[in-house]
């Protein structure tokens, strides 16, 4: 089963939903923050929201299609969507549930489906509660269940596992794979957690202001965003204007200077030309603070700075560091700042590898 | 007490209570989910009868029903008999006037039920006739009753309307209201008194009834 999408659909007049993918059987993650557009594109795929133009086709069905006006119902599409909130219907046990979209079978048909979806997603012994006697994860679970027991040729899914915690996410994961391994239908997931995409993805499509703006696997698109719209989604907390200085392939390598600086950044070699401006995109996660010059490190940037500011932020410490007049984001343990005694207005060193530096281009 | 009145006014009633169920819902439901600009027009004419005095609305629909109107034609040469001043006149005036005390408690009810349950039952395959007695009406069932127990109260003590409509034929379109109006005008009150009591126990017990069956028979918790 494949997925064919392109979708056009202007939401106010200055958001214009515009993009066009093709889905294989298996995860897509489709990444973006909030408003950026991913769960009306879900909507449109399952016909609860209309494109203005366009055209949707699911395996060999025509769900959409601007040119010819087909435009099927949400009832006849009959795709598999889980709701961010689930809507399990609250008057129906579990079971109850599991079996709605199940009408046009026979009874027996009916209760063999769905004990062998709820044998499937470990939720068995929980068939005749009510939603509101389930837990999290088994809402999850029956939410799933009920979209999957219909044999749909594609399953949406609206940040359906954004109410449970990692444990619970990754058992839940793991079940749905195993499921669509002898289903092979397309799966778009859409999310704005980092961590998901990490867990879940083969592929993962970045939306951005109703566009796309990088398709890859996680570790291309969040570990090496090409763009600087895309490592800010990744959660890249620095992004640093540089000037190309020198490249050295044979190393792989290039060397930057920062911005009005002087300070020098060995970055993993990228497309760009000597003399040309880019951004440097560095988690402040990766950073290591030095309170002397340390020496003997394979670590190959190492950069003087002055903290301005220390602040605790749950179980990290968030140093505001500047070098020279850039201000660089730094996350710390709150054990290594008081170790270390750090404050502001003392001057350290900056220890960051070559490959935690991530050259991208500037939008 | 007078016998006959009280059972004709609670076969009418009955009779009215049943038919806005059937026509009110699908109004309700209309009015709730459309999402038309005009529909406002519609929920004024819905409304209509809670401001409008009984006698106009009566005076409206016997010109509709009498013998010079197309109506009253029509439904004479099939019947054989006028329809102003029969018990079917006095359905039809009730329906009209007992409209929104059925649609409203409908409608907003229906209003409170979360959306994504609709969509989640269109994309399980399932239109959107079985929908409403699979989902909405479970989940309305308490604006249903109140609908119900409204329309059928409000039916039973309607004055106004009955009176410009059927006139006062006894066993025909006496109801009981205007037979307790008629024994205190010839100064009968021992009897308007029965009658009165009678109707005042009878639509306590009702409510009582209702209330009490109100109370929910599932507690869910806000589904997060």
């Amino acid at each position: 089963m494949s997925l064919s999408v392109r979708v056009r659909k202007r939401l106010s007049p200055d958001f214009m939903l515009d993009v066009a993918f093709e889905g294989r059987p298996g995860v897509t993650i489709v990444f973006g923050e909030s408003g950026s557009g991913k769960t009306t594109l879900l909507r449109c795929v399952a016909g609860l929201g209309r494109p203005d133009d366009g055209r949707i086709v699911v395996g060999d069905r025509v769900f959409f299609d601007g040119e010819t006006g087909v435009d099927l119902e949400p009832a006849r599409r009959a795709t598999g969507f889980v709701f961010q909130h689930l809507a399990l219907f609250p008057h129906l046990s579990a079971a109850q549930n599991i079996a709605y979209g199940l009408s046009h079978f026979s009874t027996a048909e009916r209760s063999a489906r769905s004990s062998a979806i709820a044998a499937s997603f470990r939720i068995a012994h929980v068939l005749d509660r009510r939603p509101g006697e389930l837990s999290g994860g088994e809402r999850q679970r029956v939410g799933l269940a009920r979209a999957l027991v219909t044999n749909p040729s594609i399953l949406l899914l609206d940040e359906p596992l954004s109410a449970v915690d990692a444990h619970t996410q990754s058992h839940i994961i793991a079940d749905l794979r195993h499921w669509n391994d002898a289903h092979q239908i397309p799966i778009l997931y859409v999310t704005h957690s980092q961590r998901e995409v990490f867990a879940l993805g083969e592929r993962v499509v970045v939306l951005q202001n109703g566009r796309i703006v990088a398709d890859g696997t996680p570790d291309q698109v969040m570990n090496a965003p090409a763009r600087e719209s895309v490592a800010q989604l990744a959660g890249f907390e620095n992004l640093l204007e540089a000037v190309v200085m020198e490249r050295r392939p044979d190393a792989g390598v290039m060397v930057l200077r920062l911005a009005r600086t002087s300070v020098e950044l060995e970055t993993p070699l990228a497309e760009a030309a000597a003399g040309g401006t880019m951004r440097v995109a560095i988690r402040a996660g990766d950073i290591i603070v030095a309170t002397e010059r340390p020496r003997g490190l394979s670590a190959r940037n190492v950069i003087p700075g002055t903290i301005s500011a220390l602040a605790r932020e749950g179980a990290t410490v968030r140093a505001d560091v500047h070098v020279g007049t850039v201000p660089v984001e730094v996350h710390l343990t709150p054990t290594s700042t008081e170790t270390l005694d750090l404050r502001p207005g003392r001057d350290i060193w900056l220890v960051i590898k070559t490959h935690s530096c991530r050259p991208v281009h500037a939008l | 007490m007078d016998w006959s009145a009280i059972g004709l006014s609670l076969r009418l009633a009955t009779v009215v209570t049943v038919i806005l169920l059937v026509i009110g819902a699908p109004i309700a439901y209309w009015l709730t989910f459309s999402r038309w600009r005009g529909k406002f027009v519609f929920e004024s004419i819905v409304a209509l009868p809670l401001v409008l005095p009984p006698t106009v609305l009566g005076l409206y629909v016997l010109l509709a029903l009498g013998s010079r109107s197309p109506i009253g034609r029509a439904w004479a040469a099939w019947t054989g008999h006028g329809l102003a001043f029969t018990f079917e006149a006095l359905v039809i005036a009730s329906i009209l006037y007992s409209l929104p005390f059925a649609v409203q408690p409908m409608a907003s009810s229906f209003a409170q039920i979360d959306r994504a349950l609709l969509e989640a039952s269109a994309t399980l395959g399932v239109g959107r006739l079985p929908t409403f007695f699979r989902i909405v009406a479970p989940l309305s069932i308490e604006g249903i009753l109140a609908a119900a127990v409204l329309t059928f109260a409000h039916t039973l003590g309607e004055f106004g309307v009955v009176l410009m409509v059927g006139g006062n034929i006894a066993g025909v379109t006496r109801t009981v209201s205007i037979s307790i109006y008629d024994d205190v005008q010839s100064l009968n009150v021992t009897a308007a008194h029965q009658t009165a009591l009678a109707l005042l126990a009878f639509s306590f017990a009702a409510l009582s009834t209702v209330y009490a069956l109100l109370r929910k028979p599932w507690a869910v918790a806000p589904v997060s």
